[in-house]
């Protein structure tokens, strides 16, 4: 089981890289919301893996650590509200500008004539 | 206490001009005032103890374990620079109130000025290095505001960032001097550095501390070769003039020197630096302010003489010299800011302040004439005004110091005295005396006595410590000298020295050759005109713009502006680092139990992977790409079901499908493919990086998981104490409100923030003119035949209530069942949010009652009211109540402190998840969608469109 897990996370750090190195927004966003999968199955991972131990009083002798999964809890929510953050930017970005590329353009650096 | 009053006060009162303004610049005047005259009342009562040789102390602990404590001491140095700060300062009020014009936002101009007095008053009476520090800055700051205060000023706004770029950076040398004799004398109070002069002057140290402590004192004081700053700073309101580049903040670094004395002075160091700098800033600047003829760069330059006069008697490190710059601080306060005061009554009324343009001004305006005869003689050294009292003293100690040579340094003193009496004199000349002009910029005349109060006030001191000075002032000197010195010191200040005293011949000489030069001035100006001078703005220009430059190139160079470029080595480089690491330590190999592997979680992990691993190969079309990682996101959540992990699986399972709606939503304003763009080696190369990265980060988990943790978890605690101290069973949910709610708090607050910002974002758009015309051109292509299909519109509804019960169930379970504020919320807003899928946002919004903002608002307010209610109770903030439970009759509060939190994260979590996707909705109606007038579109489908 530790194995599948492991695979997964990697497979998932891996795709998600793969999503965030693209030059549009939208697969950047995608790759990011992948990885948050990843960190946070890593995260959790990190309490060690345990079956029918849920965290609840009463329900047996021995629980599952319940620290991760707290920290984890709270880690999803704020994901949701990272990437509507940087989803609303990528919008803002595509309308104001015309296209959805993340780097830069060179030669017509817009951001470099203004600090001069 | 009363020491930290003194120098809150002035914070205090910065907080009334604001308010005040409203009532009238009368108003707004005096309650400034009275608020600088109440810690002046303050300072006052502590003075008697002071004189009589107490050392008065304020302690409040802060953050002990790192020497940082706000203590305060109030000895005869700090009490004669606090006394000038207020007492100067209060007459400043006075004088500003009628300088300032009716267009100069005068509310702005007293909280800029209460906010620099503060700071001054902070650094005199800091016994703490460290809080010193604080607010030697803070005058770096406020006094930038305050000389950029006219805004509109290209040289205000010049000289506020020069004022700033050079003292500021002299204070960040400062702030590791200072740290280095902290270090070696083991404590930040300067009480207690000031015991260490032998450890520290001993020290390797010592050099380095002294240059940086240096820099920090000559940059505020404008020694040579700092001094350039202060002339440009000139173009600040006369005022701030008068106050900050006269009295007070200059001498702030004449008053660090005179504080750090007792440990630094008294080494060939020590003299050989400040001495020299001292002396060479004296006779330079003195003779650069006699080709001045901006009155105030006059003045500006004459202060920079007079500050390195009494740099220079710091510098000889000798008890007499350290009283005789006491003296003249003192001295050169009085007559310097009536000075600068009547220089802005000149510009007031005249219109210029040019020397050129000036002259006959005594029968036009006498009063101003009188006050500028005074406070000019007195800067000259005429007997028998203060000035001629310390710079006698001065000439004197100068004349039996050994500089070089026996007879340098008297002969040096004195051509910058000569040099001083030419300025002085010129001053009074070219611009008082002489014929009447007819060519004014506007007809000069004596204003009224609002005006020349203050000044008059100063000048009525320079003639009494001039006449009666072991009367009026020797007290003070001799309080402050003692300070300075650590040795008990009785002045003795006379007039006449006799015949055969050397200062006397030296100022009669310095008087002679000042007229002489007076005398000589069409012929000195034109040598002056036509010799070349290294103009310092100009070096300064060159230096910061080369500093830019290299800045921008060394950025550029390592930035191109590629974000991937940019993840690309950043991922490269933790890999690299990851790696050596783990190579470098030892580890044993893993020794836990491994888990059988169930069927079912067989199949959902093949089929998750196979989704994940399609996402590459098919993002092209995001949709696609989009659905196959809701896919990736679902199946995550019965594994955490499997992991007896069952509130993740909720949460991942509700969050999951809010993420993909927003995506959708969002996908509606993006293109819907991506094009082919990078070449197939650059795509292999990233699958490389991202090879390398999964690998790495799939075998430390691998690692990981293989064996036990080396030290145990801290949530044995919490298990342990879930049920008796949280009153909860389900550990997950009181780690969440109660064990940790102080970071539950935080992160609600986040995700508040986080929701207000899309929707700030979203608004900025619809306001952009390119944004709603692109919106505008943004017509769907094909849209579906039902926009409101009837079936799921009933279905919807249907499911409202029943999602609504669902909701408040796992909120009312959750604190022993998995559920909670957090879920409860996010199942809330997938009801609400299937409404607006039904029936459109417009339709569903115009029947909404509350707005999102507010159900924010309200869910951070009941969470901090939840913890502040325990302080009702004599107990932290965010206590859970459960601890009163036996106690009648709060039996049936005590569930519900933590219940109340939980229902401010329901609340904060439904706001912010139904603001963020109403914002894109928000767009979508501008874009042209039109707002259905009926639920669903089957009666009269023509409606809708």
């Amino acid at each position: 089981m530790e194995a599948l897990v492991a695979i997964a996370i990697g497979v998932l750090t891996a795709v998600g890289l793969y999503l965030t190195l693209r030059l549009r927004t939208f697969p950047v966003i995608l790759g990011l919301t992948m990885l948050s999968y990843a960190v946070n199955i890593f995260l959790f991972t990190s309490g060690r893996l345990t079956q029918n131990r849920a965290p609840i009083i009463g329900t047996g002798e021995t629980y599952a650590d319940p620290l991760p999964q707290a920290l984890v809890l709270t880690a999803i929510v704020i994901s949701f509200g990272m990437t509507a953050v940087i989803m609303i930017m990528a919008i803002g970005g595509f309308l104001e500008s015309g296209h959805d590329r993340v780097n830069m353009a060179e030669g017509n650096d817009e951001a470099a004539e203004d600090r001069a | 206490m009363s020491l930290a009053l003194i120098a809150a006060l002035p914070f205090l009162g910065a907080l009334l001009p604001g308010l005040m303004i409203r009532a009238g610049r009368d108003a707004c005047a005096a309650m400034t005032g009275s608020v600088t005259l109440l810690a002046l009342v303050l300072l006052g009562l502590h003075a008697p103890a002071v004189l009589s040789g107490e050392v008065v102390q304020t302690r409040i602990e802060w953050l002990p374990a790192l020497g940082l404590n706000a203590t305060f001491f109030l000895d005869g140095l700090g009490l004669l620079f606090a006394g000038l700060i207020l007492g100067i300062g209060l007459l400043i009020i006075l004088y500003a109130r009628f300088y300032l014009a009716k267009s100069d936002p005068m509310g702005q101009f007293y909280t800029y000025l209460m906010l620099f007095q503060g700071a001054m008053v902070g650094i005199v009476l800091s016994d703490n290095i460290l809080l010193l520090l604080i607010f030697w800055e803070l005058t770096s700051l406020s006094s930038f505001l305050l000389i950029g205060y006219w805004k509109h000023l290209p040289e205000g706004r010049q000289g506020a960032r020069m004022a700033l770029a050079v003292t500021g950076g002299g204070g960040l040398a400062m702030i590791a001097g200072m740290l280095i004799l902290g270090n070696i004398a083991g404590s930040y109070d300067l009480t207690v550095i000031l015991q260490h002069k032998d450890a520290i002057q001993a020290s390797d140290w010592y050099l380095p501390a002294l240059i940086l402590i240096l820099l920090g004192a000559f940059t505020k004081s404008a020694q040579f070769p700092f001094h350039f700053w202060l002339p440009h700073a000139m173009a600040a309101p006369t005022p701030v003039s008068a106050y900050l580049h006269s009295a007070t903040m200059v001498k702030a670094g004449l008053f660090l020197m005179a504080r750090m004395w007792p440990v630094l002075a008294g080494t060939p160091e020590w003299f050989w630096i400040v001495s020299t700098a001292g002396l060479v800033t004296m006779v330079m600047a003195a003779k650069i302010a006699f080709f001045k003829d901006d009155l105030k760069a006059l003045l500006a330059f004459s202060t920079v003489s007079h500050l390195g006069l009494i740099t220079m008697l710091l510098g000889f490190g000798t008890k007499a010299a350290a009283t005789v710059a006491v003296f003249h601080i003192i001295n050169h306060a009085t007559f310097k800011a009536a000075l600068f005061m009547t220089a802005g009554i000149v510009d007031h009324e005249a219109h210029t302040r040019d020397l050129k343009r000036l002259g006959g001004l005594r029968t036009l305006m006498p009063i101003t004439f009188g006050i500028a005869l005074l406070a000019s003689l007195s800067m000259a050294g005429i007997p028998p005004l203060n000035g001629f009292l310390s710079k006698e003293l001065m000439l004197e100690e100068a004349a039996h110091t050994t500089w070089i040579t026996p007879w340098a340094m008297g002969v040096l003193a004195t051509i910058g005295a000569l040099f001083s009496v030419a300025y002085s004199f010129r001053f009074l000349a070219h611009g008082f005396l002489g014929p009447v002009r007819s060519d004014y910029p506007h007809k000069p005349h004596d204003p009224g006595p609002a005006l020349w109060g203050a000044p008059a006030a100063l000048a009525l001191l320079v003639v009494v410590i001039g006449l009666f000075p072991m009367a009026s002032v020797a007290w003070l000197v001799n309080a402050a000298a003692s300070a300075v010195t650590g040795e008990a010191v009785a002045v003795k200040i006379y007039h006449w020295h006799g015949l055969e005293a050397v200062a006397l011949w030296m100022s009669i000489a310095a008087v002679g050759g000042g007229l002489a030069m007076l005398g000589a001035y069409p012929r000195l100006r034109a040598i002056w005109d036509a010799a070349p001078r290294p103009e310092a703005k100009h070096i300064f220009d060159g230096i910061i713009g080369s500093l830019a430059a290299t800045a921008r190139a060394s950025n550029d160079a390592l930035h191109n502006s590629s974000l991937s470029r940019a993840i690309a080595v950043a991922v490269l480089a933790i890999a690299g680092a990851a790696a050596l690491a783990f190579s470098g330590g030892m580890h044993l190999p893993g020794s836990r139990d491994l888990m059988p592997v169930p069927p079912l979680v067989a199949v959902i992990w093949a089929v998750m992977l196979l989704a994940a691993v399609a996402v590459p190969f098919l993002h092209r079309e995001r949709v696609v790409a989009l659905i196959l990682v809701g896919v990736v996101g679902l199946l995550i959540a019965p594994f955490f079901v499997l992991m007896s992990a069952p509130d993740l699986a909720l949460t991942q399972l509700s969050v999951e499908v809010v993420t993909i709606l927003l995506m959708l939503l969002a996908l509606n304003f993006l293109p819907k493919t991506t094009p082919v763009e990078s070449p197939a080696s650059r795509r292999l190369f990233d699958a490389g990086i991202a090879g390398i990265a999964g690998t790495g980060i799939g075998w430390l988990a691998w690692e990981m998981m293989t064996r036990t943790a080396a030290f145990e978890p801290i949530s044995h605690f919490h298990l342990a104490q879930s049920k008796p101290g949280a009153g909860g069973t389900n550990v997950v949910n009181t780690i969440l409100v109660d064990f940790r709610g102080y970071d539950t708090f935080g992160e609600i607050i986040v995700l508040g923030i986080a929701a207000l910002a899309i929707y700030a974002l979203s608004e900025n758009l619809l306001r952009s003119p390119a944004v709603t015309r692109r919106l505008g051109l943004m017509r769907p292509e094909r849209e579906a035949g039902d926009r409101h299909p009837m079936m799921l519109v009933v279905s919807t509804r249907l499911l409202l209530p029943m999602a609504m019960m669902v909701g408040v169930y796992i909120y009312l379970r959750g604190h022993n069942m998995p559920g909670g504020g957090f879920v409860s919320g996010l199942v809330f807003a997938i009801a609400y949010l299937m409404q607006y899928m039904a029936s459109g946002y417009g339709w569903s919004h115009a029947r909404q009652r509350y707005d999102h903002h507010v159900l924010i608002g309200w869910g951070v307010l009941i969470a901090t009211l939840s913890g502040a209610g325990a302080w009702l109770f004599g107990l932290p903030f965010l206590t859970s109540g459960f601890e009163y439970v036996h106690l009648w009759p709060l039996e049936e509060f005590e569930l519900a402190t933590a219940a109340i939190f939980d229902l401010g994260v329901f609340l904060c979590v439904l706001g912010a998840v139904l603001l963020a996707l109403a914002s894109l909705s928000r767009l979508a109606l501008r874009a042209g969608e039109v707002v259905n007038t009926r639920a669903y579109d089957i009666e009269n489908p023509g409606e809708a469109r």
